[in-house]
């Protein structure tokens, strides 16, 4: 139903839009490299994304088959330095990092009701930068580049990916916070803010705050790889200075948007307003904190306690010791336990619930899980009397976390393909892909958790024969997870070219930008709603009446 | 259902305000990130081997401490141009953006010469590589300033002379660079 109409001059310019993507292909490619508008800079970034999540789940799946016998290869030594440098940089930075940004851009200004993201150009010439940097970085890694490469050049230009991947994400989140600051819909106050703007904001504030460290740190790595490489270690010195960005903590920060998806599906499906709202804000702000290792350009902020240190001789030592091990590796896991209970408080059975189900909850609460188990692992990965450091036990709080955004980046698209292109999931298909999707995290990952236990190396190579079923078992992980995601490429093929007669609020959700017409007109809303409450269409039914308002 | 209430869609509040102060705090995680690794760097190569500066390298104080004047007069300059243009006097905003572009080109014109007295090689160890890269980032910034000054002017010039906002903005990066020099001459070119 609609509840706001296009006006005649929005919709003639979308009219004109289609008339001329179909006489022109090359009017078409051009509108959309040139176009400001957000939703399109946000579905070039998931584009990016999902093209970065297919080329590197196939890299874990080689890295895996190369992991069955821990001392032959199957690949080849040459190639391994560069496909373990394209595995973490992938994950990260072409997995990710693109796809919670292709989210922010895409959608926070349409929940803001805004009728554009702020400083459109930049936010799109930010998606160019990350773009160019991901290219350059893949071409140096082919040309045998990389933190292992005998190519000088392509070293250099491995780090200059990097650098430029860096500046493009930083514009485009300087972009994403300052809509949630100043374009915000009349009435809508900061507490009014829907739970996933939010967590776009604590994610963008972390960009702006962490890949200017990152971009400097890398301005001296590169120079001195240049000149004479005295001071900074060459090629394997590139992750000591910078290797913090793609590992955790930091890579809480990057999924703080997966963590807001469920705060933002939770309510809908239980047509409640969110509760405790303040305690979920603070928990998707305490999962910020994670920021830290990043202006610190720490690794592992570890606990150095082994065996009989456990008593509580030298208290005052044990006591700094354990501030900042809880600062780092805790704190984060105290926002995620506080999102998990006001979700939870959400959906207590009280006061005349529905349950109306939608599959993107369930993308959502799988990759939630996903994040928790992966923050949990990080905390036993610090403490130095287990031993972990070093291990593959680090690479699977890395999948935990990765995998775990990403199916919450894939609970996104589901959730917000009407207001993007029009159309709807066919949701008989996406619940048993969730399913494939969970059973092929928890595959990947978990066994290299007991292998890390059982010391299994950081890294190809292994001597112990009794590694091999959790290898094993993790190759089979890759490759359902490899399934899931071609899976859901084919879902989402079939929904753009699907049926585009969706209705405006198809999930009976929340928040304003379902007031808007599907797909979403160009400048977004015709009359920007004003909103009373921080659940403005809960307002509207009559279900709701009975719920106590959250913000009042 | 019915319809929530509309309103005409409001001005973006303080757009370029914020957007300025969110990439003032970047820039101040840039720099000071670096200037964090050099102290680090610094401190090591003492414990090591008793230095840091190269053997024959000597900081031309004098430029550099012209360069630190020469921002207090930036950030006068730039809030001039602000006083002025909230009291409409268009003369004294365009006279204001202007000295602010002329005294930013002269520290980039004082950086470059303390590159020329140095003689410095970049290749010639890790003091060489961290110097040009902290002060080659600080004229990149510097030259982003220039440019913003530039926009800011002509934008004045051009009509839009009751968007004071762009000028506030334009205040506050160069109060930014500011405090960023000011770190970079204490550490790089007083401590050395």
């Amino acid at each position: 139903m609609t509840t706001i109409e296009s006006s005649p001059d929005a919709v003639a310019t979308a009219s004109s839009d289609r008339a001329g993507d179909t006489s022109s292909v090359l009017d078409g490619v051009a509108a959309v490299f040139t176009s400001t508008d957000h939703k399109v800079t946000g579905r070039l970034y998931l584009a990016g994304g999902l093209l970065g999540l297919v080329a590197t789940v196939v890299i874990n799946v080689m890295l895996s088959v190369e992991r069955i016998d821990g001392v032959d290869t199957v690949l080849g030594y040459q190639i391994l330095p560069q496909l373990v440098d394209a595995q973490r940089v992938g994950l990260i930075f072409a997995t990710l990092l693109p796809l919670a940004m292709a989210g922010c851009v895409a959608v926070v200004p349409m929940q803001l009701g805004a009728r554009s993201i702020a400083f459109p150009r930049f936010a799109s010439s930010g998606f160019w930068m990350w773009f160019g940097g991901a290219f350059l970085t893949a071409f140096a890694l082919l040309d045998n580049g990389g933190t292992l490469g005998r190519n000088a050049d392509a070293v250099g230009l491995f780090i200059a990916g990097i650098g430029l991947m860096a500046v493009g994400l930083t514009a485009s989140a300087v972009s994403v916070a300052t809509t949630v600051f100043t374009t915000r819909a009349p009435g809508m106050t900061m507490r009014r803010v829907p739970p996933f703007s939010w967590s776009a904001l604590v994610f963008a504030l972390g960009l702006v705050l962490v890949m200017p460290v990152l971009l400097g740190t890398l301005a001296y790595v590169f120079l001195d790889h240049r000149n004479g490489r005295t001071g900074f270690g060459g090629n394997e010195g590139i992750f000591t200075w910078v290797g913090w960005i793609i590992t955790q903590p930091v890579s809480f920060l990057f999924a703080i948007p997966a963590v807001g998806m469920l705060a933002e599906t939770v309510p809908v499906v239980f047509g409640k307003r969110a509760a405790v709202r303040g305690v979920l804000f603070a928990g998707l702000g305490l999962i910020g904190v994670a920021a830290l290792g990043g202006v610190t350009q720490q690794n592992v902020q570890n606990l150095p306690w082994a065996g009989s240190d456990l008593s509580v001789d030298d208290l005052g030592t044990k006591i700094g010791d354990l501030v900042p091990f809880l600062l780092f590796n805790a704190l984060p896991i105290l926002g995620i336990l506080l999102v998990l209970l006001a979700v939870l408080q959400t959906a207590r059975p009280d006061g005349g619930v529905r349950f109306n189900f939608s599959p993107a909850v369930l993308f959502a609460f799988f990759g939630f899980g996903m994040i928790l188990v992966g923050m949990l692992g990080n905390l036993l990965h610090a403490a130095d009397d287990l031993a972990l450091q070093g291990t593959v036990f680090e690479e699977a709080t890395a999948i935990y976390v990765v995998y775990g955004a990403v199916l919450a980046a894939m609970s996104a698209v589901i959730h917000w393909a009407p207001k993007l292109w029009g159309a709807t999931f066919d949701t008989t298909k996406v619940t048993p892909l969730a399913l494939l999707g969970l059973t092929g995290t928890i595959l990947a990952a978990f066994p290299l958790y007991i292998a890390g236990f059982l010391d299994q190396p950081a890294g190809i190579a292994y001597t112990d024969d009794d590694l091999l079923i959790w290898n094993l078992i993790s190759l089979v992980g890759h490759g359902l997870m490899a399934v899931t995601v071609i899976g859901f490429l084919g879902l989402l093929a079939l929904s753009l070219r699907g049926d585009r007669t969706v209705g405006d609020d198809p999930w009976d959700a929340q928040t304003i930008e379902w007031t808007t017409t599907s797909p979403a007109p160009r400048d977004n809303f015709v009359d920007v709603p004003v909103v009373n409450s921080a659940e403005p269409l809960l307002d509207l039914k009559p279900a709701a009446a009975s719920n106590d308002r959250s913000d009042a | 259902m019915q319809a929530l209430p509309a309103a005409p869609a409001p001005a973006p509040q303080r757009q370029m305000l914020v957007g300025t102060t969110l990439a003032v705090v970047a820039i101040v995680m840039l720099t000071g990130s670096m200037l964090a690794v050099w102290a680090l760097q610094r401190r090591e190569a003492i414990d090591f081997a008793g230095t840091w500066l190269p053997d024959g390298v000597t900081v031309p104080e004098v430029p550099t401490n012209v360069m630190l004047i020469a921002f207090a007069g930036i950030c006068v300059f730039g809030q001039w141009a602000v006083w002025s243009a909230k009291h409409g006097d268009r003369p004294h905003t365009v006279l204001a953006l202007g000295c602010t572009a002329l005294v930013a080109l002269l520290v980039i014109n004082a950086q470059a010469f303390v590159y020329y007295r140095m003689e410095l090689a970049i290749a010639d160890g890790t003091y060489a590589v961290m110097f040009y890269a902290i002060t080659g980032m600080f004229m990149l910034l510097m030259i982003i300033g220039v440019v913003f000054t530039t926009v800011a002017a002509f934008r004045y010039i051009g009509g839009r002379s009751g968007d004071q906002e762009i000028l506030v903005s334009h205040a506050i990066y160069w109060y930014a660079m500011s405090v960023v020099f000011s770190a970079i001459w204490f550490l790089v070119y007083v401590i050395k």
